[in-house]
C-alpha cells in the first residue's frame, strides 16, 4: 500500500484552484494504489479553502508553517517537501505543471534523487508501478513513460485533470516547518490587472493572430473575453508577440504556453504548426478566419469564415446573452 | 565573471514527427537540428555579461551526440569563447541523468553564474537547470525574463500566473532563462569563420549507470482532432454558432 502525496499552492492565504485538479489526479493515483491522498500546504499561517480539500479526495490536509512561507521560498519549500516525503515513505508525489510546481518539483527531485515526469497529462498504475503520458515536441508527441522505483514524482498540467468530488475525511493537520528560508527570497508579486487571467489556466482562451491587423484591434477580443465573465483570458499568436503587440506572457504556441481550456476561440490565426502544437489538446476549438484553407480549420471543432472585425463583435453579443 | 552556458541540440520547432520504428524514439531521417531556441537567450545574456564586466569566459558545455558539436559550434559563432561536449549516444529522458553528468562537470570549476534555458523544446522536462542547482547547493531562479546583477548580488523577474515574481539571490547561481529575457544575436560571418578555431573538448560519458528510473513504453502521435465544421459565414453564421457550443460542445 503507497501513499500519494499532493503538494498544492497558496497565494496570499488563499489555496490556488489549480490544487483542487492536483488532489483529483493524486486521489486517481492512490485509488490505483490502495493508498491515501495526503495534501500538503506551505504557508506563512492558516490557508483558506484548506478545510474543502476533503470533497476532493484528500484523506488528510497538512499545513506546514513557516514565517517565509507566506511568499514562494524555493530552497525551503523544497527542503520541507522533501523531508517531508522521506519520512512519510509515500509512494507518489504530485505537483501542479504551474509557475511555481515546475520550478519546485525538479529540486525536490533532485533532492529525492528521483525522476521527475513534468507536465503529465494522464497517468495510472500498471503492474504496481506508476505510468504517466507526457507531451514532447510541443504537442506534436505523446511519451508514455514508466516510473520505477518509488516515490514517483510528477506534476500535472493545469486544466488537464478536471477537479472530480470524491468526498473523504480531510482531517486537519499543522505543524511548523523548522527549515531555513533559504538564499533565494521572492521579494514582491507585481500582479497583473485585476482579474487577469493566465492563460495557461483559464477555461476559456480568446487568441489573436496577425489577422487583427494592428495592436489596438485587439480590444475586440478583450471585449468578448469579458463577455465570459471573469472566465477568459486573451491569447496571442507567436507572430504578434514578436511584432511586439502582446507580452510574451500571452504567447500560445511552441515557444510560449501550451493551454488546454475548455474553449479555445482562434481568431485571425492562421494555424502554424508551433502554434497548433500550443493548443491542440483544447476540449473544442473555434477559429474564426477570412481565408477558408486556413490550416486552423482543420483542427477547429467549428469554423466561421469571414470578416473577424464583423463576426467577434456578434459573437461578443450573443456571449452577453447567455450570461445575461 | 566566468560563465557556464548548458545547452542542447534539439529538432528544430518545424519538423513534423514521424516515430521510429522501435516506436519509442523519434525518425531522425531528414530532421534538421537547431541550438534549443530558449538556450539562444541563454547564450545572449552570458555574451552580456561579460561585456558588461569587460572580461571573462564565456563557456558552453552540452551533452549530447557527436552531431552536438556542430550546435557548440553556433554558440562559439555567436561569440562564447570555448566549448565541451559530453558526449553519448542518446541524451537520456531521465532529466536527473543529465543534471548529474552536467553537475560533475561543473563542479569546482569557479562558475559565477551556470546559465539554461527554461526547457528544451524537444522533451519538455523543464527540470535539469535546477536539478544541477541543486546538486551542486547553489541559488537558483528559472524562466528568468529580466535580469539584474550588481555587486555579487542579482534581482530576477519571472513570470508567474498573474503577475511577476521578483527574486533576489546570492552569485554564484543557476539561472534558466525564459524568452523575452534578451533579443539573440545571429551569428555573423565573421563569428562562423572564429567559431572554428575556438577551443572545443570532446569528453565521453555514460550517465545513470544503466539503472533506468524512466522508462519509455511507447511515443506515439496524438489522435487526429476530428475534422470540423464550417458553421457558415460572416456574423450571420454566429447564433449557430453559440447554439451549438452550448447544445452540442457543451462548452459554455
Amino acid at each position: 500500500m503507497s501513499h500519494v502525496l499532493a503538494v498544492l499552492e497558496q497565494r496570499d492565504g488563499a489555496l490556488r484552484k489549480v490544487s483542487h485538479e492536483v488532489v483529483t489526479g493524486a486521489r486517481r493515483l492512490a485509488d490505483a494504489l490502495g493508498g491515501n491522498v495526503d495534501a500538503l500546504i506551505l504557508a506563512a499561517g492558516a490557508v483558506r479553502g484548506a478545510d474543502q480539500l476533503g470533497r476532493f479526495g484528500a484523506d488528510k490536509v497538512i499545513t506546514l508553517t513557516n514565517a517565509a512561507f507566506g511568499m514562494y521560498a524555493p530552497e525551503g519549500y523544497a527542503r520541507a517537501i522533501a523531508e517531508r516525503v522521506q519520512s512519510g515513505g509515500y509512494g507518489a508525489v504530485v505537483f501542479a505543471a504551474s509557475a511555481t510546481g515546475k520550478d519546485l518539483a525538479p529540486r525536490v527531485a533532485a533532492r529525492l534523487g528521483r525522476p521527475l515526469a513534468q507536465e503529465v497529462t494522464d497517468l495510472a498504475v500498471e503492474g504496481g508501478a506508476v505510468t504517466v503520458i507526457r507531451p514532447v515536441y510541443a504537442g506534436k508527441a505523446l511519451l508514455k513513460l514508466k516510473i520505477n522505483g518509488a516515490p514517483a514524482v510528477i506534476s500535472l498540467r493545469p486544466s488537464v485533470f478536471t477537479p472530480v468530488e470524491r468526498p473523504k475525511a480531510g482531517t486537519q493537520e499543522s505543524a511548523t516547518a523548522a527549515v531555513p528560508a533559504g538564499r533565494v527570497i521572492v521579494r514582491a508579486i507585481k500582479a497583473a490587472e485585476a482579474g487577469t487571467l493566465d492563460v495557461a489556466e483559464a477555461p476559456i482562451v480568446v487568441s489573436g493572430g496577425r489577422g487583427l491587423k494592428e495592436p489596438a484591434n485587439f480590444k475586440v477580443l478583450e471585449e468578448l473575453a469579458a463577455a465570459f465573465a471573469g472566465r477568459a483570458a486573451v491569447g496571442a499568436s507567436r507572430a504578434v508577440v514578436d511584432a511586439g503587440w502582446r507580452p510574451h506572457a500571452d504567447q500560445v504556441g511552441q515557444t510560449g504556453k501550451t493551454v488546454s481550456p475548455t474553449l479555445y476561440v482562434a481568431v485571425g490565426i492562421s494555424g502554424a504548426i508551433q502554434h497548433l502544437a500550443g493548443m491542440r489538446t483544447s476540449k473544442v476549438i473555434v477559429a474564426i478566419n477570412k481565408d477558408k484553407d486556413a490550416p486552423i480549420f482543420k483542427v477547429a471543432d467549428y469554423g466561421i469564415v469571414g470578416d473577424l472585425f464583423e463576426v467577434v463583435p456578434k459573437l461578443t453579443e450573443e456571449i452577453k446573452k447567455q450570461h445575461g | 565573471m566566468k560563465i557556464a552556458v548548458c545547452i542542447k541540440r534539439v529538432p528544430d520547432s518545424e519538423t513534423r514527427v514521424k516515430i521510429a520504428s522501435d516506436g519509442k524514439s523519434l525518425d531522425e531521417a531528414g530532421v534538421k537540428f537547431i541550438l534549443n531556441p530558449y538556450d539562444e537567450f541563454a547564450v545572449e545574456e552570458a555574451l552580456r555579461r561579460k561585456e558588461q564586466a569587460a572580461g571573462g569566459e564565456v563557456v558552453v558545455i552540452a551533452l549530447g551526440p557527436a552531431a552536438a558539436q556542430e550546435t557548440i559550434r553556433t554558440a562559439l559563432a555567436m561569440g562564447a569563447d570555448r566549448g565541451i561536449l559530453l558526449q553519448l549516444d542518446r541524451i537520456p529522458m531521465d532529466g536527473l541523468e543529465v543534471a548529474q553528468a552536467l553537475a560533475a562537470e561543473l563542479k569546482g570549476a569557479g562558475f559565477d553564474l551556470i546559465l539554461f534555458g527554461k526547457m528544451a523544446i524537444d522533451d519538455y522536462n523543464h527540470q535539469v537547470g535546477p536539478m544541477v542547482a541543486e546538486l551542486l547547493d547553489l541559488p537558483c531562479v528559472t524562466t528568468v525574463a529580466h535580469l539584474e546583477i550588481e555587486g555579487g548580488k542579482g534581482v530576477a523577474e519571472r513570470e508567474i500566473e498573474g503577475g511577476v515574481e521578483v527574486v533576489e539571490f546570492p552569485l554564484p547561481a543557476v539561472l534558466t532563462a525564459d524568452k523575452g529575457l534578451n533579443d539573440p544575436r545571429y551569428p555573423a560571418l565573421k563569428g562562423i569563420m572564429a567559431a572554428k578555431k575556438k577551443p572545443l573538448e570532446v569528453k565521453s560519458v555514460s550517465p545513470g549507470g544503466g539503472a533506468r528510473g524512466l522508462e519509455i513504453l511507447a511515443l506515439t502521435l496524438p489522435a487526429e482532432r476530428k475534422e470540423g465544421k464550417i458553421v457558415g459565414e460572416g456574423p450571420a453564421a454566429v447564433p449557430e454558432l453559440v447554439r451549438l457550443l452550448r447544445e452540442e460542445a457543451k462548452a459554455l
